[in-house]
């Protein structure tokens, strides 16, 4: 416990294309954010690719299941997400990097080195069991108080607060907002401990959001200042930004024909 | 697992590893029946089986969606499980728990399959250390006969994932070859208590209870406490009734050495750091 372990992720990765991620408790606003960055940069051309925390087709439904049935443990749990993470690591964000493309995430491996330390799992352990990730180009850490972040959780698009992210798993409190607030407030100090450790990139995520996507998107700038984007293969990709706009096709036998 | 407290357990941890196909869950189911029969509450446990992960276990292998690590990581979570929903709380208990395969197996194929030695150690550091590892040795001709008579050789257990040879049977030899050269350091390492699995199944049956049985009765004087201990001393030393005692517990040492065995860090987690 007294010495840190050595970690490959405190140097930077060998590959062509730019990992950036965001992290933040929840009601951060990390994930608006994140989505306003994508939309510059796919605007300005580049191929994004995008992955999201605990969202690998391999071990959502079993968190699922084990959320349903509260068997989970700080031990599962942390294990479950760390098996989430090497599954779109080693599929989603490597495969990209490698071809010179940019990655963002919405969450990383803070989220778990903050989660699991709040949750009773040992530091140490937990560095070590996310030894094989790889430290992202820059990491946006959006800090907020635990009051604003409640208050966006409860009034805005959610409106409505889940079971673990209120970390009700611990027994802090029967009552979900309580429990919330003492939850974050010990994430939130974990994740203090971590900006200076990893030197994550702070953000004050009670500006404006349009303030704070420009102070993101200059920081962006230049750290991609030496970047080479990737395009020109015209590959057919779902979800381009530009194509929101684009008529419907007029009907026809051919369209018919083409869709059957 | 920093959360949970390790202290009083006092059942006894008993693990069987071995490769695919050397007959471990035969062994196992013929000795908790004869655990049972003495009179021991045994519980068995087997690698993939928690209630948690052995559907996604079993889903995930069906594709080709595993990466070394998610693999890795997929059997630690069903460890993970099956030690605090079943191991520990029988343990507790005063259980004996029968292991079929332990950490062991996670490190040999984690190895085999190319991840580094020293990163599955310290993922699995949560783990407790067995009472006794009774490792079931065998060499790969044999094990590979007695695969196909048995039940057949598939896929993962060929390591055909791992492209090592053009067939079932080439790659099964290949990579069984390679798992059992690891549980052969791992063997030295931990101190497993090997047991030759060439031999007919009563004899090797016979060899498992012979080394289990001595794990049992150490058992016996570690689960009295300090102060029963020195009643028991007390006792010994004033009273003819001794006698019986050591008859019911033929392995009872002295108090000096009761006392030592208790101090000894047989339960802790492999934890060092």
């Amino acid at each position: 416990m007294t010495t840190p372990p050595k970690s490959p992720f405190l140097s930077a990765h060998p590959y062509p294309g730019k990992l950036i991620v965001v992290e933040g408790i929840d009601g951060s606003g990390k994930s608006t954010q994140l989505s306003l960055l994508r939309k510059w940069l796919e605007s300005k051309g580049s191929n994004i690719f995008f992955t999201e925390w605990n969202s690998s087709a391999l071990v959502k439904e079993t968190t699922k299941r084990g959320k349903k049935t509260k068997i989970l443990t700080p031990m599962t749990f942390s294990l479950l997400h760390a098996t989430d993470f090497a599954n779109r690591l080693y599929h989603q964000i490597l495969p990209p990097l490698k071809a010179g493309m940019i990655v963002l995430a919405d969450r990383y491996m803070y989220t778990a080195f903050a989660r699991d330390a709040v949750r009773g799992v040992s530091h140490s352990w937990v560095r070590q069991l996310y030894s094989f990730a790889i430290k992202p180009d820059i990491a946006f850490y959006f800090r907020v108080p635990i009051d604003v972040s409640l208050s966006r959780l409860l009034t805005g698009t959610r409106a409505e607060l889940k079971y673990y992210e209120a970390g009700m798993d611990l027994g802090l409190s029967q009552n979900l907002v309580e429990s919330f607030k003492i939850f974050q407030s010990r994430t939130l100090a974990e994740y203090d401990k971590i900006v200076d450790e990893f030197g994550l990139t702070v953000m004050d995520a009670t500006l404006e959001i349009d303030e704070q996507q420009e102070q993101v998107r200059d920081i962006v700038s230049k750290a991609l200042a030496t970047y080479k984007p990737k395009r020109g293969t015209h590959a057919k990709r779902e979800e381009v930004f530009w194509r929101r706009f684009a008529l419907p096709e007029p009907e026809g036998a051919q369209g018919e024909a083409d869709r059957g | 697992m920093p959360y949970l407290s390790l202290k009083g357990l006092k059942g006894k941890l008993i693990a069987v590893e071995g490769p695919d196909g050397v007959g471990r869950s035969t062994h196992i189911e013929s000795l908790q029946e004869w655990l049972e029969v003495q009179g021991y509450g045994v519980l068995t446990t087997g690698w993939t089986r928690s209630e948690l992960m052995s559907k996604t276990i079993a889903s995930a292998k069906q594709g080709n969606i595993l990466d070394p690590w998610s693999y890795s990581l997929l059997y630690a979570t069903d460890f993970a499980d099956r030690l605090e929903h079943q191991i520990i709380p029988a343990l507790r208990s005063g259980f004996v728990v029968l292991a079929d395969r332990y950490i062991y197996t996670a490190f040999a194929r984690n190895v085999v399959r190319g991840c580094d030695r020293q990163w599955i150690r310290d993922v699995f550091s949560f783990a407790i250390v067995p009472d006794l590892v009774c490792y079931l040795r065998i060499d790969v001709d044999t094990l590979a006969l007695r695969v196909i008579e048995t039940k057949g050789m598939n896929y993962w257990e060929s390591g055909m994932d791992m492209r090592l040879g053009a067939d079932l049977y080439d790659s099964f030899k290949k990579y069984q070859g390679l798992i059992i050269e690891e549980f052969d350091k791992l063997a030295e390492e931990f101190g497993f208590q090997v047991v030759d699995a060439r031999r007919p199944p009563e004899e090797i049956q016979e060899a498992l209870r012979a080394r289990i049985l001595p794990v049992l009765k150490e058992g016996r004087t570690k689960r009295i406490s300090k102060a029963d201990a020195d009643k028991v001393a007390a006792e010994k030393a004033t009273l003819e009734k001794a006698t019986v005692l050591s008859v019911e517990k033929p392995a009872e040492k002295p108090v000096e050495k009761t006392a030592e065995k208790q101090s000894a860090p047989a339960k802790e987690p492999a934890t060092t750091g």
